[in-house]
């Protein structure tokens, strides 16, 4: 958790002076289903990582390697674009991890 | 070159926008300012002005075309009255939220319902709590100067708030008075250049305006903004003083007018204070301690000051003209009221809603609501602390 600054030490107007500062608030908790992938159906195509709109597919030497699940906010366009014959992601309800973690 | 002149309110107005020529001006007709903003689409026409000129289907449509333009560092101004600055009510906040300096000459009148163009504070005074700055203004010049003013008192680093400039609908928009225009050059010199320091323009230093703000910081925000208001204090008078130098025509937050050995008083707002002055001038010719206090900046509201200059009075009388339906009277009365209560000692106060609608005002009902104060310093004793000044029984 970042420290929460007070009125002094911010910009005006609620103004962001940086650009691509959402990386650092935290916006998973969000999140109703989880993306699950079966690493023995992936076929690293990427499609998923092109389509999805938070950048929550990560990506290692051109691998699909998992979801930062900070950002992830559940949408379920990785899971609905995966190939037909692939469907390597399944969106899971996010209580069924709740009491494992 | 100065030049003297017979204008309407808001043919002057428009002269100090043609004077100031603003980088956007969005515009959408309404009485009683409509012949304001014709009279600016005039100069815009005749190339009198540089200003990008758009034409909205709305006030709502025009106060967010000035946030779009003042958030890309342009110097931006509309004007509206009444149901038009009502329309507008949510766009004031975000402008006044973003920080986002502005200027908007308001023409008062009344809101609807039933359908009444003329002139009361209800417009404004009902946006009072929206964020901007508001400065009324008792005649014609002054709401010439106080356009000009308004424009460096917002932009002020310190303060980055947009202002509201008001003249009573009719009473000043469609008299015609004489007017002291100033040169373009020394209104240039004097409003300086606008360098907004984050302008959406700028895409070497990306900004983000408007982003959601949730409860962690939302509040903060907010906070910012009451600091913005007390230094607009400062700015008004380092604004006014700069006015004087320049003009001679001294403005402060308000104007005391045979007020400083007056045991009875009145304070009012708009045009009703040129009235008063008339009023007082009777009475002090017949030997009666009277005076008058004109409220010129209402939002920041200077409690401070205004208690200062009024707890020597034995009678004050707060003129609303507007009402603040289900309140202890107007707005004007309970924030006077209000701010006399942290003062040394506390007048009697009480309270006249007047010119609802457009309501004529004489010298006359002033100068017996005189001898009403009068008769209260006598006996001490306040029968009716609200009246409703020439309501039909």
């Amino acid at each position: 958790m970042r420290k929460e600054r007070g009125w002094q030490e911010i910009p005006i107007g609620g103004l962001i002076l940086e650009a691509g500062n959402a990386e650092e608030y935290e916006t998973g908790s969000w999140r109703t289903y989880r993306p699950v992938k079966d690493g023995e159906k992936c076929i690293h195509c990427l499609r998923c990582w092109i389509y999805c709109p938070d950048s929550a597919v990560l990506t290692e030497d051109g691998n699909q390697v998992g979801f930062d699940l900070e950002h992830c906010k559940g949408c379920g366009i990785c899971a609905a674009e995966c190939p037909p014959k692939v469907r390597a992601i399944e969106m899971v309800l996010e209580s069924n991890f709740e009491e494992k973690e | 070159m100065r030049k003297i002149v017979a204008l309407t309110g808001n043919d002057a107005v428009g002269t100090a926008m043609k004077q100031i020529n603003p980088d956007v001006v969005a515009a959408f007709p309404i009485t009683p300012q409509t012949e304001l903003m014709h009279k600016f689409a005039e100069f815009h026409a005749n190339g009198e002005v540089d200003t990008e000129l758009v034409l909205v289907e709305s006030e709502h449509s025009a106060m967010s075309a000035c946030v779009g333009a003042a958030a890309a560092g342009a110097r931006t101004m509309t004007a509206t009255s009444a149901q038009g600055l009502a329309l507008m009510w949510e766009i004031l906040y975000v402008q006044a939220s973003c920080r986002l300096p502005m200027v908007m000459p308001v023409v008062n009148r009344a809101l609807n319902a039933p359908l009444n163009i003329h002139c009361d504070h209800s417009d404004t005074m009902g946006a009072r709590d929206c964020g901007w700055i508001q400065i009324y203004s008792e005649n014609t010049q002054e709401a010439y100067d106080n356009v000009i003013q308004g424009v460096p008192i917002g932009e002020k680093n310190d303060v980055r708030l947009p202002v509201m400039i008001t003249l009573d609908g009719f009473i000043l928009s469609h008299t015609m008075e004489r007017v002291e225009l100033l040169d373009d050059d020394e209104i240039q010199r004097f409003i300086g250049e606008y360098q907004h320091p984050h302008s959406l323009l700028d895409t070497e230093n990306p900004v983000t305006y408007g982003p959601v703000d949730l409860p962690d910081y939302y509040f903060e925000h907010k906070r910012q903004q009451v600091l913005a208001m007390e230094r607009a204090k400062d700015s008004i008078l380092e604004v006014g003083r700069a006015f004087a130098d320049l003009t001679g025509r001294d403005y402060g937050l308000f104007e005391e007018y045979r007020l400083g050995d007056a045991e009875i008083a009145i304070l009012a707002m708009g045009s009703t204070a040129g009235t008063a002055k008339e009023a007082v001038d009777q009475l002090r010719d017949r030997g009666k301690k009277v005076g008058l206090l004109k409220l010129r900046v209402f939002r920041p509201f200077p409690y401070e000051e205004l208690g200062q200059s009024l707890e020597h009075l034995k009678v004050l009388a707060i003129f609303d003209r507007a009402i603040s339906f289900g309140s202890y009277g107007g707005a004007l009365f309970s924030e006077v009221r209000s701010a006399l209560f942290g003062a040394g000692r506390i007048p009697l106060v009480t309270n006249y809603i007047y010119g609802l609608g457009g309501r004529n005002i004489s010298v006359e009902e002033i100068g017996s609501v005189f001898d009403e104060l009068e008769h209260v310093a006598q006996t001490q004793q306040i029968e009716n602390t609200i009246t409703y000044l020439g309501v039909r029984e």
